[in-house]
């Protein structure tokens, strides 16, 4: 027997097999959307799956967000499990009045006699060159939303498992999906047994002793390599992968503060109103008497997603990273 | 060759020859409402069911009577009478059989009474000790919806979803004129459209949204036409008569049952009351109009048919209005219980799991009660 060396797959093909597995195994699971049918959606996250499982369980819909969402709902009040697709991130705006005066709300208003197992995918954030309205960071928006979960994957595994366990929640859950990290690889294996991930757990990616940084999704690997970066300083970081920002894992986060008595917050979105501002105060109000410095923010500027030729100044690098945890020493030292 | 030649050898192809999609003509609605009562056809209209509508008018007519007094006697933090409107609203729901679903506004308890919720329980919403206090599968009632029009696209996909599990059943969905402008209707109805979704949409055009009258909401020759747009038949009805909008309802159930798609009809009528009894009507319109109006009421309407036709005597009128009265004294007997509410529940229904920061939420809550209690306890002693 030869062995095929497996090529390693990406995080969007990670999601397209979350998706047919969930279909397989799920007869209520429909997925509905712009393009998702014959193309596949622009990402080609819906790849085969209307060829697969028919036009009536991956639909392309008339191009409206509050359409998409909308039907959703009355799909999910007749016992399906939609899950809809948002072509980007700010093209998701139009379906906010239906996700947050329904989707959100629909378990609470009717005293939980019906709940909406809905998912919502959504690309989000920057790095990939989009033009204007393809690159918004839009989590504070939806974890300012009671009744809505938000997962966030940073890893091929976690697409996988974050996924499944969205379209197996019996809640809403909004799924933003890194889309610079779509075509990441990483050791993940298509051909082993996949775990599905339980909502709300945080992981450390990286034991370290100087320092945790706090971030998620896109921003993760770019931890990581601040992480490697920062040994020529001396300088042991902790990586927590958040995963979750809805339900938040105070647990892991602040386990891992009180171990390196520092802490930054890292992501695209503005600090101003964003989820930076959230974390620290949790951060602050839990792990005050372990903490040598304050919590920092490291955050995309407080702008409109900048023009693609300017964005690399916007997104948080390995260097502003590095600055801020230079500043922890020093807070620490003086 | 000079330009001009060249020009002039230069032979186009044809693009190919443009069809219609659909043939609007079947679509358009009728240039006037279409009616029932007083005309010939009421002599085809089944006696037992007039006479259900006509029970059914009063004791709606009664129901907005008690909820207006209610407002007054501060149980009711607001209501939104649908006086003049009861044809629309009992039509609605004896239109559909009990495997159907009614998607109604805030303005629809009625149609949600009539189909079986809980008179007490389709005021909780209200009233204000719950957002939607019936269970919407009872009955297959949604939730009374207050954004407007956002309940159309529910509608759609629980139609549609019906429908990809076999079984027959059709949803209608209310809304008002106002409604018709906002972003909702119009992706419901193209969805309903291109979906062929058993769906049926009734406005109810009561000349209003709030203080805008109907020439400031649209430019449209009748809401109704609106339908031609997304190839669905549009039809105009009478609002006022409680046959006709009956007939135009069921024959749009059926339709969309047998898989023929969605239909939009519009019923003209009038909303009597103001608003909400928060709301100053004279400040929009005249006397006059709602006079008019008044002269052309619903009961009225079925009762003089009725009556002319000997289907309704003295004893049968006095049995409508003592059920009606059972159903109010009910009601306001119901309403003058204070609600007893168990602040816990702000927790209970906001995931099927509360997160961990709800469950510290909810532990404050309960300490804070806790105290509370205490107090009172030391205070009665
Ligand atoms: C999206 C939205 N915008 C505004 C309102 C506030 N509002 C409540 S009722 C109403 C007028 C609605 O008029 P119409 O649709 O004609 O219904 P009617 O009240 O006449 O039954 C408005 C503007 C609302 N409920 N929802």
């Amino acid at each position: 027997m030869t062995t095929v060396a497996l090529k390693p797959a990406t995080m969007a093909q990670a999601l397209t097999r979350a998706l047919r597995d969930a279909m397989a195994a799920d007869p209520t699971v429909h997925v509905l959307g712009e393009d998702v049918g014959t193309l596949g959606g622009v990402f080609r996250v819906t790849d085969g799956l209307a060829a697969e499982f028919g036009e009536d369980r991956c639909t392309d819909t008339p191009l409206a967000e509050a359409g998409i969402l909308g039907t959703a709902v009355g799909m999910a009040m007749y016992g399906l499990r939609p899950v809809v697709e948002m072509q980007f991130d700010a093209f998701a705006y139009p379906a906010f009045e239906q996700l947050i005066s329904h989707v959100a709300r629909m378990r609470n208003r009717t005293r939980g006699r019906m709940p909406l197992p809905i998912t919502v995918r959504v690309p989000y954030g920057g790095g990939i060159g989009g033009v204007e309205h393809h690159s918004d960071s839009s989590e504070a928006y939806y974890m300012a939303t009671p009744g809505l979960h938000v997962v966030t994957p940073a890893t091929v595994a976690d697409a996988y498992g974050l996924l499944r366990a969205a379209i197996a929640s019996d809640d809403p859950v909004v799924v933003l999906e890194p889309k610079r990290l779509y075509w990441s690889k990483d050791s993940w294996n298509p051909e082993e047994p996949q775990s599905v991930e339980p909502i709300g757990r945080a992981v450390v990616r990286r034991p370290g002793r100087s320092a945790t940084l706090i971030t998620y999704g896109p921003s993760v690997p770019v931890c990581l390599e601040a992480a490697e970066a920062a040994r020529a300083e001396g300088w042991d970081l902790e990586v927590v992968d958040l995963r979750s920002l809805v339900p938040f894992d105070d647990e892991t986060v602040c386990a891992s503060v009180r171990r390196t008595g520092r802490a930054v917050v890292v992501h695209e979105s503005g600090s101003f109103g964003g989820p930076g501002g959230e974390i620290a105060a949790r951060v602050t109000e839990r792990c005050f008497h372990h903490l040598e410095a304050p919590v920092l923010r490291v955050a995309g500027f407080d702008l409109p997603y900048p023009p693609p030729m300017l964005e690399r100044h916007h997104l948080p690098g390995v260097d502003r990273i590095l600055d801020a945890v230079a500043r922890l020493q020093w807070e620490a030292d003086n | 060759m000079t330009v001009m030649e060249q020009r002039g050898a230069y032979r186009p192809t044809p693009p190919p020859a443009w069809q219609p999609r659909t043939d609007p003509a079947p679509l358009l609605p009728d240039a006037e409402p279409y009616r029932v009562l007083g005309t010939d056809a009421a002599a085809q209209a089944d006696p037992e069911l007039l006479r259900r509508l006509y029970a059914q008018l009063v004791r709606g007519r009664r129901y907005n009577v008690q909820a207006t007094a209610l407002t007054k006697q501060g149980r009711l933090a607001v209501y939104p009478s649908s006086t003049g409107q009861e044809a629309c609203e009992v039509a609605a729901a004896l239109a559909l059989q009990e495997r159907d679903w009614l998607f109604p506004s805030y303005r629809d308890t009625l149609a949600a009474v009539a189909r079986g919720v809980d008179p007490v329980e389709a005021l909780t919403l209200l009233r204000g000790d719950w957002h939607t206090g019936y269970d919407p599968y009872e009955h297959r009632v949604a939730p009374l919806c207050t954004p407007l029009a956002t309940q159309l696209p529910h509608a759609v996909g629980l139609a549609h979803a019906a429908r990809l599990k076999g079984d027959d059943v059709v949803a209608l969905a209310m809304v008002g004129d106002g409604g018709t402008s906002e972003g909702d209707f119009h992706e419901a109805l193209n969805f309903a459209a291109v979906w062929q979704a058993p769906v049926v949409f009734l406005v109810q055009n009561n000349g209003f949204a709030i203080s805008v009258p109907l020439a400031k909401q649209t430019a449209a020759p009748s809401l109704a036409h609106k339908a031609v747009g997304y190839g669905m038949p549009g039809r105009l009805v009478d609002g006022n008569d409680a046959a006709a909008v009956h007939e135009v309802l069921t024959d749009a159930v059926r339709h969309a049952r047998e898989g023929g798609g969605p239909t939009l009809v519009e019923a003209v009528t009038y909303r009597i009351e103001a608003h909400t009894n928060a709301d100053d009507a004279t400040r929009y319109r005249g006397d006059a109009e709602v006079e008019t109006w008044r002269e052309h009421d619903p009961i009225q309407l079925l009762e003089r048919e009725l009556t002319a036709r000997g289907l309704l005597d003295e004893d049968a009128k006095q049995s409508a209005r003592d059920a009606a009265e059972t159903m109010a004294a009910d009601l306001r007997a119901r309403m003058n219980q204070d609600a007893v509410l168990d602040p816990m529940d702000l927790f209970a229904h906001v995931y099927a799991e509360p997160t961990p920061q709800l469950r510290e939420q909810r532990d404050l809550l309960r300490a804070e009660l806790e105290a509370e209690h205490a107090d009172q306890e030391g205070t009665h002693r």
